[in-house]
C-alpha cells in the first residue's frame, strides 16, 4: 500500500488515514459539520422513513400513482433525467478516446463517475419505482420478453452499468495501488469506450421510443416518430451540459483537487464543449421543429400546449444553443456556464413533459406527485452527491495520482 | 481537431439516418396470425340496462373472497363519476346521459378488449402477457416486475396495477374468464349473468356477421360502426350502439393499425446500430490514432498539450 505521496505504509494506517483523508478522527468529524451537511442530514433524516414506508406499506403509501397514471416522479424524473444526465461518461470518451481529441482528458474520469454513478442511482430509483424490485433480473436471464423495448432499455442499461463501473476501474485501482490490474483495466479502454457509445445510444433513444407505444396519451406535439432521435441527440446535450456544470462545480468545491489545474486551460476546455454544445443544441432545435412541422402540428402551436412547447424549445433549446455560440465566439466561460445550467433544466423539462406534464394532457385527473415521492427523488440525488464526493476525496479522478503516468 | 468534429457530427448524423430509416420499414409481420377460431364478445350498448350484474359476476368469478352481495351492486351513484376497470373491479359499466334530458342514457360497460396483437404483450419485458390459442389475452404474475408499462402501452386503459399491495402487487386485468372456460363453462361470467343479453359470446368472426346483420336490419336503432373490428389492428370485443362511440367515452383516435407496429422499426434499426456504429467509431479511432503517429513524426520533440496542465 502506498499514501499520496508514494510513501509504503501498513494496510491498516492506509484505511485509517483514507476514511479520515489524513485527520484524526475528532479533526474529521468535527470538518463535516458544514451546511452542506446539514442539509444533507436534514434530506436523510426524512428520506430514510419515507423509504421505509414505501417499502413496508406499498406505493400507494408513498406515491400518487394512479391506474391512469402509472409512472410519476420516480421515472420521470430519476430514471429518464437520470439517464440522460448521466450521458457526459460516453460523450467525453469518445471525444477523447476514439475522436483524439486528448486535450479534453482532464474532464474523461469526472465525467465517467458522474455516469457510473448516474446510472447506479437510476437503478436504485427503479427500486423504489417497481412493483416488485426483487426481480430486476428477470428480464435479463429468467423471462425475456425480446418484443419490448423496455427489455432492450434493460439489457442496455445493466451492460452499460458494468461498461462504466470497468471504465471507473483504474482510478480505484490507482487509489488502492493494484498496479497490475490498472494495467489491464487500461488496456479495455478503447473496447469499453466503443461498447458504451453502442450502448448508449441505444439505450437514450430506446427510453424515448418507450412513448411511441402511447401516441394518445403523450401530447401530439411532443409524440413524434422521431422520439428516439431526440432522446438521443438531447442526451448529448445532456451530457455536454452536464459536464460544463459540473467541472464548474468541481472547481468551486474541490479547490486542493484542482490546485495543478491551469484554469486559463480548464476554460479553453469549457469553450470547446460550449461550441460543440451550440451545434448540437442548433441540430436538437431543427429536429424538434422539424418533428412538429413532419406531423402538420402548426395549428397547435397557439394552444396553451404550443405555448409550453415554445417555453421549452425556444427558452429551453434555441436561447441556450445562442449562449453557448456566443460563448464559444467570445471565448467568454461565463456564459459557456450560464448555457449549461439553462440546457440542464431544459433536457430536465423535456423529460417531464413527455412523461408526466404531457402525459394524458386532455384528461381531468393530473398526476401531482406524492410529498413522498419528492422526498425519495431528492433523497437519492443527495446519496449521489455524497458518494461523489467521498470518491473524489479519496480517488484520482478530478487530479491525476503521483506516482502514475496519466493514462493514455 | 476541427477535422474530428466535423466527424463527430458526421457520426451524428449517420444515427439519425439509420434511426428515421427504422422508422419508415415497419411493415413487419405480425406477432401472431388471425385466426379465425379466436372468440370474444359483442356487446350491445342499445340492450345495456345499467344494472351492473355483469360487474358483480366478475367479482364472483375473479374475485370470490371479496364475495359482495349482489345486491351492493344495485348502488346507481357509482355512474356519478367516470370509473374504469381497477384492481378490484375488472369490468365496469358507465353511464351515458342522453343529448336531451328525456333520451335514455347509454350504458357502456368497459373490460379489456383483448386485441389481435396487444399492446399490453409487446411492452411487456418479461413475456407476462400471452394471447391465447382461445383469443383472450392472458396475463401471467409469477414473472411480472411491476413496471407498468403495459398500462402505459394500452390504447383502451384496461390494465390495473395494485398499489396497495407492498409485497405482491400485480396487474389485474380481464382474462375473458380464460380459466372458467377452460372448466367447462359455456360462457364469461358476466356474458352468462347478463339478465338481457347485450353481451354475446361466441367465435369473434361469427360475432362480426351479426354485428354487421343487426345493424343492417335496424339501420335506424344502430350507428354503422362496429366498434372493435378495426380498431387498433382489430379486438375480439366487439361493440354496436346507438350513437356515435366518441359520445359514448371510446377512443377514435386509436387507428387501425396494431400497437406493436409502432415500435417495431426502432427495434428493427437496432442491429444495425449494433453492426454500423462499432465500425464507424473504429474507424474514427484508427483514423485519429494514425493522425497523431504521423503528427509525432512531424515533430518528435513536442509536448502533448494535455500533459501540461496536469503534472503537479
Amino acid at each position: 500500500m502506498m499514501d499520496q505521496a508514494g510513501n509504503v505504509v501498513t494496510p491498516a494506517t492506509w484505511i485509517r488515514a483514507e476514511l479520515t483523508l489524513g485527520q484524526s478522527t475528532k479533526d474529521y468529524l468535527r470538518g463535516l459539520i458544514t451546511p452542506f451537511n446539514v442539509v444533507a442530514a436534514a434530506v436523510l433524516a426524512v428520506g430514510i422513513p419515507v423509504t421505509i414506508n414505501r417499502f413496508v406499506n406499498g406505493l400507494a403509501a408513498a406515491t400518487n400513482l394512479t391506474n391512469n397514471s402509472p409512472w410519476g416522479l420516480w421515472i420521470g424524473f430519476d430514471v429518464l433525467c437520470g439517464v440522460a444526465l448521466a450521458a457526459g461518461g460516453f460523450v467525453m470518451a469518445s471525444t477523447v478516446h476514439l475522436f483524439g481529441l486528448k486535450e479534453y482528458k482532464p474532464l474523461v474520469r469526472p465525467a465517467i463517475l458522474t455516469g457510473f454513478l448516474g446510472y447506479f442511482f437510476v437503478v436504485i430509483g427503479l427500486f423504489f419505482d417497481l412493483g416488485r424490485p426483487w426481480r430486476l433480473p428477470y428480464p435479463l436471464v429468467y423471462s425475456p420478453g425480446v418484443t419490448s423495448v423496455m427489455f432492450e432499455v434493460a439489457w442496455c442499461v445493466s451492460l452499460y452499468l458494468t461498461v462504466q463501473f470497468l471504465e471507473i476501474c483504474p482510478a480505484a485501482f490507482e487509489w488502492l495501488g493494484f498496479r497490475k490490474l490498472r494495467v489491464w483495466a487500461l488496456w479495455l479502454t478503447t473496447a469499453l469506450t466503443v461498447f458504451g457509445v453502442v450502448l448508449s445510444t441505444l439505450h437514450q433513444s430506446a427510453l424515448g421510443a418507450l412513448f411511441l407505444m402511447a401516441p394518445g396519451k403523450v401530447h401530439p406535439l411532443w409524440y413524434s416518430p422521431y422520439l428516439p432521435v431526440l432522446f438521443f441527440a438531447s442526451a448529448v446535450i445532456a451530457g455536454i451540459s452536464m459536464v460544463v456544470v459540473e467541472s464548474t462545480l468541481s472547481h468551486r468545491i474541490f479547490h486542493s483537487q484542482v490546485a495543478h489545474h491551469d484554469p486559463r486551460q480548464m476554460d479553453r476546455l469549457l469553450i470547446g464543449l460550449g461550441k460543440a454544445g451550440a451545434v448540437v443544441m442548433m441540430a436538437y432545435f431543427c429536429l424538434k421543429c422539424l418533428a412538429m412541422a413532419h406531423e402538420q402540428h402548426w395549428p397547435l402551436l397557439l394552444t396553451p400546449w404550443g405555448a409550453w412547447w415554445l417555453v421549452e424549445v425556444v427558452g429551453f433549446v434555441l436561447i441556450p444553443s445562442l449562449i453557448y455560440a456566443v460563448g464559444a465566439r467570445r471565448e467568454n466561460v461565463r456564459f459557456v456556464r450560464a448555457a449549461s445550467v439553462i440546457a440542464v433544466l431544459g433536457i430536465v423539462l423535456n423529460r417531464l413533459n413527455v412523461s408526466i406534464i404531457t402525459y394524458r394532457w386532455y384528461a381531468p385527473d393530473r398526476y401531482i406527485p406524492n410529498w413522498q415521492e419528492i422526498i425519495v427523488s431528492l433523497t437519492i440525488v443527495m446519496v449521489g452527491l455524497l458518494t461523489f464526493r467521498w470518491i473524489v476525496n479519496r480517488m484520482p479522478v478530478l487530479r491525476d495520482h503521483p506516482s502514475y503516468e496519466p493514462a493514455h | 481537431m476541427s477535422v474530428n468534429r466535423r466527424d463527430f457530427l458526421r457520426l451524428l448524423g449517420a444515427a439519425s439516418v439509420a434511426g428515421a430509416a427504422g422508422d419508415s420499414t415497419a411493415e413487419a409481420a405480425p406477432l401472431q396470425r388471425v385466426s379465425n377460431d379466436w372468440q370474444g364478445m359483442l356487446i350491445d350498448l342499445t340492450l345495456c340496462v345499467g344494472c351492473r350484474k355483469c360487474e358483480w359476476a366478475c367479482q364472483q368469478e375473479n374475485d370470490p373472497a371479496r364475495g359482495q352481495p349482489i345486491d351492493a351492486f344495485d348502488d346507481k351513484s357509482v355512474f356519478e363519476q367516470r370509473r374504469r376497470p381497477t384492481g378490484l373491479s375488472l369490468t365496469v359499466v358507465n353511464r351515458f346521459d342522453g343529448r336531451r334530458p328525456d333520451d335514455k342514457p347509454t350504458y357502456v360497460k368497459k373490460q379489456c378488449m383483448h386485441c389481435f396483437e396487444p399492446a399490453c404483450a409487446s411492452a411487456c419485458l418479461v413475456n407476462a402477457y400471452r394471447k391465447t390459442a382461445q383469443g383472450a389475452v392472458v396475463y401471467d404474475e409469477s414473472v411480472c416486475m411491476g413496471c407498468r408499462y403495459c398500462m402505459v402501452a394500452c390504447p383502451f386503459e384496461i390494465p390495473a396495477f395494485t398499489y396497495d399491495s407492498p409485497t405482491r402487487p400485480a396487474i389485474r386485468k380481464c382474462e375473458m374468464c380464460f380459466e372458467r372456460l377452460a372448466r367447462g363453462e359455456a360462457k364469461p361470467a358476466c356474458a352468462a349473468t347478463c339478465p338481457v343479453e347485450a353481451i354475446t359470446f361466441g367465435r369473434r368472426s361469427d360475432l362480426l356477421a351479426l354485428a354487421r346483420q343487426k345493424i343492417s336490419s335496424e339501420p335506424e336503432r344502430y350507428v354503422n360502426h362496429i366498434y372493435g373490428e378495426h380498431e387498433a389492428g382489430g379486438t375480439c370485443c366487439l361493440y354496436i350502439a346507438g350513437r356515435p362511440f366518441e359520445e359514448l367515452g371510446f377512443r377514435t383516435d386509436v387507428g387501425d393499425k396494431p400497437y406493436p407496429e409502432l415500435t417495431k422499426g426502432f427495434l428493427s434499426a437496432v442491429p444495425f446500430i449494433q453492426v454500423i456504429w462499432p465500425a464507424v467509431l473504429m474507424g474514427a479511432y484508427a483514423f485519429s490514432r494514425r493522425r497523431e503517429e504521423l503528427s509525432d513524426e512531424s515533430k518528435p520533440a513536442a509536448t502533448q498539450p494535455e500533459q501540461t496542465g496536469q503534472q503537479p
